[in-house]
């Protein structure tokens, strides 16, 4: 029998200290110098999560992989998508934007001209209104991930010109109000954003990252409203109507506005309340006795997170999570928790306060507050059980009462998953 | 020697001050109303009906629109179609209806946000290829098929944002929303 073989049936038995193949690289030369790097081929199966079952890949979403990123930032090809009629490929030389309405002078911009503005750097999370509803099953769905469970926000540094140098450019009438922001895209996606958000620290971004934009986070340009919902962050920018009232757009009306447990409808649901997710340990991972970091990612569209609370025994007790510094106050922002696993099955989860002090619900203080056909804002906590084995599933509860799924099951749009 | 250095520090020092008059940058083109309108190619209709073009649409007229351009995504009647359910009856929903039946009758809140969208978006594969009046048409069409109008008069920039949609009874303002914009009122 050969060495050869013998690795192939019992490789634990004929493998040495040492990997053979691990000082292999110091004994040839290494790949040329290159004019745009890509990830080891060893990361290949990072990717996105795009569902099977969805019936059209011009509109839906994709998720960003959660649980197997580090740090705060989302890299640029990462960042989930969402958009509504595919992504425009649009010519930089070409790019205008305009700014007209109730404005002195209507003015239009190059990219060129964009740039030249005094500009702004600043870590934000974006996240779609329809995260969370995605993962949410009753009774709770077993192949849960991180991923499918929160992956429809993501972390950038952007850098743009703040909108309110534009429009003091263009110059305000008496009884500006709204701005109606439009895309390049097929669908022309509109939106309706009060003018005093817009002064405050609307940014109009042309860099993502230190780099140009990804076409399918808008490129070359798009808006970025710290902490409000993604939908209303108009990629592919060509175009901003200054009115005293709002437009009432699809997106804004039959769409993207909620459900509560008093039979309203809610418009303008714009800031996102406060979210965690465990990513270690957490959904179809495997974990073993001993020392682990917890890890996750928590974030508020009201403000700064002041604190996450870890629970590592299903919600009885609960400990604060230690924050890493986190770059900007409506970035989201990575917490750490030092834990030792005995082996007994146990169920962990995360809980964030912002600095408003908004907590994030359980899932009967959302459902009391929320109807159960709403399709948007679910933030409850969501709890992974360690299994004796070490396997990780989802562990949350079957609730009584509760609705099986949330969203339009069947239809698309940004649950993403049928 | 030491005068042209002053002068150099006085220029260097008054045109950042001169172009910033007014705080502004002098960076942009200005545009002529008629070139804000050749940009503006898909125009915003707000709820009040402003924006709305001439021309106008029978709810015959929109029965036949609908057959081409829309019926292969939304089903023959406006339900039953692979993708958003548009056709429902005209009340408001309740906590009980399932939001895949969400549709024009039962939750869309402005008539005016059919014509916005229509004419800004579909048909989803083909945006922007119906007339104004197809547009009026097939709204028309949906309202009727919603019960909502009995299609007695055609839908046009008169008789459209005067139609009540049942579902905006139940619209209210996030209070969150609310307190921080306390002068912000729905239309």
């Amino acid at each position: 029998m050969t060495a050869g073989a013998l690795l192939k049936l019992s490789p634990g038995m004929a493998q040495s200290k040492f990997p053979p193949g691990a000082t292999e690289t110091m004994k040839v030369l290494g790949a040329t110098l290159r004019e745009y790097g890509e990830r080891s081929e060893f990361e290949k199966d990072v990717i996105r999560y795009i569902s099977p079952n969805l019936r059209s890949r011009h509109t839906g979403a994709n998720f960003t992989p959660l649980d197997k990123l580090d740090g705060v930032i989302t890299p640029s090809s990462l960042h989930f998508e969402r958009h509504h009629g595919g992504v425009p490929n649009v010519n930089p030389a070409d790019y205008r934007l305009v700014i007209h309405g109730m404005v002195e002078r209507p003015l239009m911009f190059t990219l060129q001209d964009l740039k030249r503005f005094p500009s702004v750097t600043r870590t934000y999370f974006i996240e779609c209104a329809g995260n969370g509803q995605n993962g949410y099953r009753n009774p709770p769905d077993m192949t849960l991930t991180a991923t499918r469970s929160r992956g429809l926000m993501s972390n950038s540094s952007w850098t743009g010109v703040p909108l309110s140098i534009l429009l003091k450019e263009a110059g305000l009438k008496e009884g500006a109000r709204w701005l109606i922001p439009e895309g390049q895209d097929a669908a022309a996606y509109t939106r309706s954003l009060p003018l005093e958000k817009a002064l405050e620290d609307v940014l109009v971004a042309y860099a993502q990252n230190g780099e140009a934009i990804r076409p399918e986070q808008g490129y070359p340009v798009r808006l970025v409203v710290p902490g409000w919902e993604g939908s209303i962050q108009v990629k592919w920018l060509r175009r901003i109507q200054v009115t005293d009232t709002p437009v009432m757009s699809k997106d804004e009306t039959s769409e993207y506005t909620d459900v509560m447990s008093s039979g309203k409808i809610w418009a303008f649901t714009w800031i996102m309340d406060p979210q965690s997710i465990i990513t270690y340990p957490s959904g179809l991972q495997q974990i073993g006795r001993g020392f682990h970091e917890i890890r996750g990612l928590a974030w508020s569209g009201h403000g700064r997170i002041r604190r996450v609370d870890i629970s590592v025994d299903g919600g009885q007790t609960w400990r604060a999570a230690t924050l890493e510094p986190a770059p900007d106050a409506l970035s989201a922002v990575r917490f750490k928790y030092n834990w030792v696993w005995d082996g007994r099955e146990t169920v962990i989860m995360s809980r964030a306060t912002d600095e408003k002090g908004h907590v994030q619900p359980t899932q009967e203080e959302f459902f009391a507050k929320w109807a159960r056909n709403n399709r948007y804002h679910y933030n409850a906590i969501q709890a992974w059980r360690i299994g004796a084995d070490g396997k990780v599933v989802n562990g949350d509860k079957t609730l009584a009462g509760a609705p099986s799924r949330l969203g339009a099951v069947g239809r698309g749009g940004c649950g993403g998953e049928s | 020697m030491r005068r042209k250095w002053l002068y150099a520090t006085f220029l260097a020092l008054a045109i950042p001050a001169l172009v910033l008059a007014q705080g502004r940058y002098q960076i942009g083109t200005p545009l002529s109303e008629q070139e804000v309108q050749e940009w503006n190619i898909r125009p915003s209709i707000l709820a009040n009906g402003v924006g709305l073009p001439p021309g106008e649409g029978t709810v015959d007229e929109g029965a036949k629109v609908y057959a081409i351009h829309c019926a292969g995504c939304h089903g023959a009647s406006g339900e039953g179609g692979a993708f958003t359910r548009l056709v429902s009856e005209p009340f408001p929903i309740t906590k009980d209806v399932d939001a895949v039946d969400f549709a024009i009758g039962n939750y869309w809140q402005y008539a005016t946000t059919l014509f916005d969208y229509t004419r800004r978006a579909m048909p989803f594969t083909n945006p922007g290829i119906l007339s104004n009046d197809e547009v009026y048409a097939v709204v028309a069409y949906m309202l009727y098929q919603n019960g909502i109008i009995d299609g007695s008069e055609p839908m046009n920039a008169q008789t459209l944002p005067k139609v009540e949609m049942p579902a905006r009874a139940l619209l209210e303002l996030d209070p969150t929303t609310q307190k921080r914009f306390p002068w912000l009122k729905l239309p």
